[in-house]
């Protein structure tokens, strides 16, 4: 795995934390969407916090469609589970939120599991295409290295 | 009553994320490395092949579902149950279909992996 794959991997945890959290915080500033008035539901994207929340999911899409272009989706999964380790820690120190002892247990199995997920290769079977063939293959290699 | 409602929620999300999961990843395992693909044929030949590949337009849409579906959920069963079960879940869920289907060799590591991060995510809700 190169550094810059490990970014690729970071940058799904991150922005997904991010980009949940925003969303999280607008809807509670812009309130309950009533199923009787839905352009509401067209309008809440004119909010500042939401529209930053949407720009930053469509940041994790593109990381995340990018690692499962050379990882495993068994390895991808895991391995950016750290979000949920993030929005616990922004929870605690950002937010200063009570974290009971069940979530810090939980964060700790959350980051035992990516690490048992990313000493292994990334890239497990054949990939089809000719063009992928050769990059699954140094991926492989790289994993093992 | 309502407790079976939820439950069923969380099948469904589980079912359409997980069918959602699998389909994305093999759309890009059909596109390519993207990286390479950057650097060699550019931004806009990594764009349009995965916007062209039938399996990723599934895949939104089975993303697209498994949303509305957890929408859903929320009016009928209670948020403590139904996203963290949801996403747990979908850990374990995966990994049996990426082994299914993907054909990825999911050994002893990556099993322990999948469960660690599922309970660990309904530990994170408590």
């Amino acid at each position: 795995m190169s550094f810059r794959k490990y970014l690729v991997l970071a940058g799904v945890s991150l922005f997904s934390a991010v980009g949940d959290s925003l969303l999280a915080r607008g809807m509670k500033e812009t309130g309950s969407i009533s199923l009787h008035d839905l352009s509401s539901i067209f309008l809440v994207v004119l909010h500042p916090g939401i529209a930053l929340g949407i720009f930053f999911l469509f940041a994790f899409f593109a990381c995340y469609l990018t690692a499962l272009s050379w990882a495993d989706l068994t390895y991808v999964l895991p391995a950016t589970s750290l979000s949920y380790v993030l929005l616990t820690l922004v929870a605690r120190f950002w937010l200063h939120e009570h974290v009971s002892l069940s979530r810090w247990l939980g964060v700790l199995l959350i980051s035992l599991g990516v690490g048992f997920v990313t000493q292994g290769p990334a890239l497990t079977h054949k990939a089809r295409t000719a063009e992928s063939h050769s990059s699954a293959e140094q991926v492989a290699t790289e994993a093992r290295q | 009553m309502s407790q079976i409602y939820a439950w069923c929620a969380v099948l469904l999300i589980v079912l359409t994320s997980t069918a959602g999961d699998v389909l994305l990843s093999r759309a890009m395992k059909q596109v390519g490395h993207v990286g390479q693909l950057w650097r060699s044929r550019g931004l806009f030949v990594v764009i349009g092949r995965t916007l062209g590949n039938p399996s990723f337009l599934l895949g939104v849409a089975a993303m697209a579902t498994a949303f509305y579906s957890l929408l859903f959920g929320l009016s009928w069963g209670d948020m403590s149950l139904v996203v963290p079960a949801s996403a747990s879940l979908t850990f374990v869920a995966s990994a049996v279909a990426a082994k299914l289907f993907l054909h990825e060799r999911v050994d002893r590591r990556r099993w322990l992996a999948a469960v660690l991060v599922a309970v660990g995510v309904v530990l994170l809700a408590g």
